[in-house]
């Protein structure tokens, strides 16, 4: 709350969301529904989608915008699990395999993905949605040709091509999850998982305060102090680049251990603009954005996300739960948008 | 300009895209198999169906906007003011005059908004049309998925989802099919031309070209080449900016109606989904950049990227015996030549702003 306070008040956007949550809570108490047990499941999906959440934090605090090509980083993380999947790697050696390949691979596409956003400065929002969306097409061709040889993985029928929904039940399923579970009465804290997150954003924390962090820090605030400062702008914004992709490719291994499925071809599509919204309801500008703010804003979207589904059931039409996802969404997204470019654009407007 | 365009003489992204695009199809004809005739009859088709939403695009680019990727916008409104005159069952002669003064009066509206919208972010046009175009769609969902029914009061039944509310998945326009389609089909050989509808075409291209060539055209190029020097020179930046958007949505209303009486069947929730980037990218081929775009270029680029996208599904199946393939390798081409696009002329901007000086 504080954070949030110091960084020029509550805005519309938080407001509508916590006035929408109470409404939901409210509802989920008189309709009866197991509270304790969306709580429990609220930490999970909290950690579940937060780590990618924390991945635009550093592309954010470098100046280079929110990170619509978010599914680069993504795309290397899915990379990292197929690869340990074919070689029928359970369990603990599977997943830390997962994550070790997932740092690899995303290490160096976020390498490639740094140096074209380097290019287009002060238009990375924009190259980066259609890097993101070009990259889908061509990561299709890779999953339906790459020679992959775990029978699982692949197709039932023809035994070409992966599947679009690969099950993590043999290997390292709900493994984060499980890990010292706590269980108070009705409560069940996953203290592994919430553990495994703080590291997360203990490490991006420490990044920050390195000097290389500093620097990223600096070229965000201000690219033409920071120059004339004697930092190298396109090796501070690459490296957070890098780092950004690196945690979207940990996100998704996070995130597919509590689904239970590796989700290949469109999938990455679906995830991008439910991040970004979440670091803004936090209550991030959109030009910087703390790790609290991260963490809370996953957490409010992901609990509204929740609720929402059990409640429009209740209800006669249950496409409007995920139509009101959408529309929160987007419309945070494009408030930021404006709000942000209204602030820099004050200047010279009037 | 001119000095810009002499330096790019020996590697001119106007000429070289679509030489790129010419030979990949033709390429990927050969694997196809396919007929020269069925491809050009196709293609012919689709000329028609997409080149009035392809040309919106022009105005916003010389405007300085970059693409308008809200001319899916303009789509919705078109099929808007399509479900509410079916409806109300308004049939016939009549029914067709309302449906197009419906979408013409949503999407003047609709224009007015995101020009207003667009005028608070100058310089980020295009992620901010990306994210309007998703959240009309949102807001389009809602009305038509939960609205009908609830709010909507409705009268016809027969487009109405079985639980009585919200609009089926697809609805049937066979009262409008091919109405116009078919008038003054020439054949020559195998191959068809409608007269008529590639003559409504080039008159929307006729139409675009002129009025880019009176004095209102000049302002929009004033305003597309600089927001300062056209402010000295006495034009008001924001409302020629507003008045591009509300054209370009506009003409992308009349383009979707051309596109689904086409068509003749109708997906409520799906018709509009790729019309945005599909456009943008036969725009793009035809060798027109985010600066610069002309009326060749809309009408070259039609041609050669839906060339592309007819045979390479079938290149596909022969080459790989996957025709998924091909429907991946069109995506690609969609979204590559825009992101290809983007990156190139963003760089080449970063260049012409070291000699100019900075906005």
């Amino acid at each position: 709350m504080k954070l949030m306070m110091n960084n020029g008040c509550i805005k519309p956007p938080q407001i509508i969301i916590l006035i929408f949550l109470a409404v939901l809570l409210g509802l989920a108490y008189f309709l009866k529904m197991d509270l304790a047990g969306l709580f429990n499941e609220s930490l999970i999906k909290l950690v579940m989608n937060g780590v990618l959440v924390l991945s635009l934090i550093p592309m954010l605090n470098a100046g280079a915008g929110m990170n619509f090509g978010l599914p680069v980083g993504i795309t290397g993380g899915l990379i990292g699990m197929c690869i340990a999947v074919n070689f029928r790697l359970a369990g603990w050696p599977g997943f830390f395999m997962s994550l070790l390949l997932s740092v690899a691979i995303c290490g160096i596409l976020g390498w490639i993905y740094g140096l074209i956003l380097n290019r287009v400065k002060g238009r990375e929002e924009i190259a980066g949605t259609f890097i993101g969306l070009s990259l889908i097409p061509l990561m299709n061709y890779f999953w339906t040709l790459a020679p992959f040889q775990n029978r699982q993985m692949l197709y039932p029928i023809g035994g070409q091509g992966l599947r679009p929904k690969i099950t993590l039940e043999p290997y390292f399923y709900n493994i984060l999850d499980n890990f010292s579970l706590v269980k108070l009465g009705p409560l069940e804290i996953p203290l592994g998982l919430l553990g495994f997150y703080g590291l997360i954003c203990l490490g991006l924390y420490l990044f920050f305060r390195t000097k290389a962090g500093r620097a990223a820090m600096a070229t965000g605030e201000n690219e033409a102090f920071a120059r004339l400062s004697g930092i190298d702008i396109a090796g501070a914004r690459l490296l957070a680049i890098i780092l950004s992709t690196v945690i979207a490719g940990i996100g998704i291994c996070v995130y597919s251990q509590s689904y239970g499925f590796i989700q290949l071809y469109d999938a990455p599509l679906a995830m991008y603009f439910p991040a970004i919204s979440a670091v803004l309801i936090g209550g991030s500008n959109g030009r910087r954005a703390f790790i609290f703010q991260a963490a809370l804003g996953a957490y409010l979207l992901q609990t509204i996300y929740l609720l929402t589904v059990p409640i429009a059931n209740e209800i006669l039409v249950p496409e409007i739960t995920e139509i009101l996802r959408t529309l929160i969404t987007y419309s945070i997204i494009l408030y930021a948008l404006l709000y942000r470019e209204r602030q820099r654009g004050s200047g010279h407007e009037n | 300009m001119k000095i810009n365009a002499q330096d790019y003489k020996f590697f001119n992204i106007e000429i070289v895209v679509p030489i790129v695009f010419l030979l990949l199809s033709f390429g990927a004809w050969q694997f196809s198999g396919l007929s020269g005739a069925f491809v050009l009859n196709q293609v012919i088709i689709r000329f028609i169906r997409d080149g009035i939403l392809v040309l919106s695009l022009v105005i916003p680019v010389v405007a300085g906007m970059g693409l308008n990727f809200a001319v899916i916008v303009g789509a919705m409104c078109t099929q808007a003011a399509l479900l509410f005159v079916i409806n109300y069952q308004v049939a016939g002669v009549a029914g067709i005059l309302l449906v197009i003064f419906l979408s013409i009066i949503f999407s003047l509206l609709a224009g007015l908004a995101i020009g207003y919208v667009l005028n608070r972010v100058k310089g980020k046009e295009m992620i901010v049309t990306i994210i309007i175009g998703f959240l009309a769609n949102s807001i389009y969902q809602l009305v038509f998925l939960v609205g009908f029914g609830t709010f909507i009061p409705v009268i016809n039944e027969e487009i109405i989802l079985s639980r009585g509310i919200g609009v089926r998945n697809a609805v049937d326009l066979s009262m409008y099919r091919n109405t116009i389609d078919k008038l003054w089909l020439f054949k020559i050989g195998e191959i068809e031309f409608p007269l008529f509808m590639i003559l409504v075409v080039l008159l929307f291209a006729g139409m675009i070209y002129y009025l880019l060539n009176t004095r209102f055209g000049q302002e929009i190029k004033a305003v597309g080449s600089s927001h300062e020097k056209a402010e000295i020179a006495g034009i008001n930046v924001d409302l020629i900016r507003i008045k591009a958007l509300i054209l370009s949505t506009v003409l992308a209303a009349l383009g979707q109606l051309v596109f689904l009486q086409n068509i003749g069947m109708f997906d409520v929730y799906t018709a509009h989904m790729n019309a945005d980037v599909i456009s943008c990218a036969a725009l793009l081929a035809g060798g027109a950049s985010i600066k610069s775009a002309k009326i060749r270029h809309a009408l070259i680029g039609v041609f050669l990227f839906h060339t592309l996208f007819i045979v390479s599904p079938q290149a596909g199946q022969n080459l790989f015996h996957n025709a998924a393939l091909g429907e991946y390798f069109r995506s690609f081409v969609a979204y590559g030549t825009i992101a290809f696009a983007l990156i190139v002329n963003i760089k080449h901007e970063d260049k012409r702003l070291v000699v100019s000086p900075p906005l």
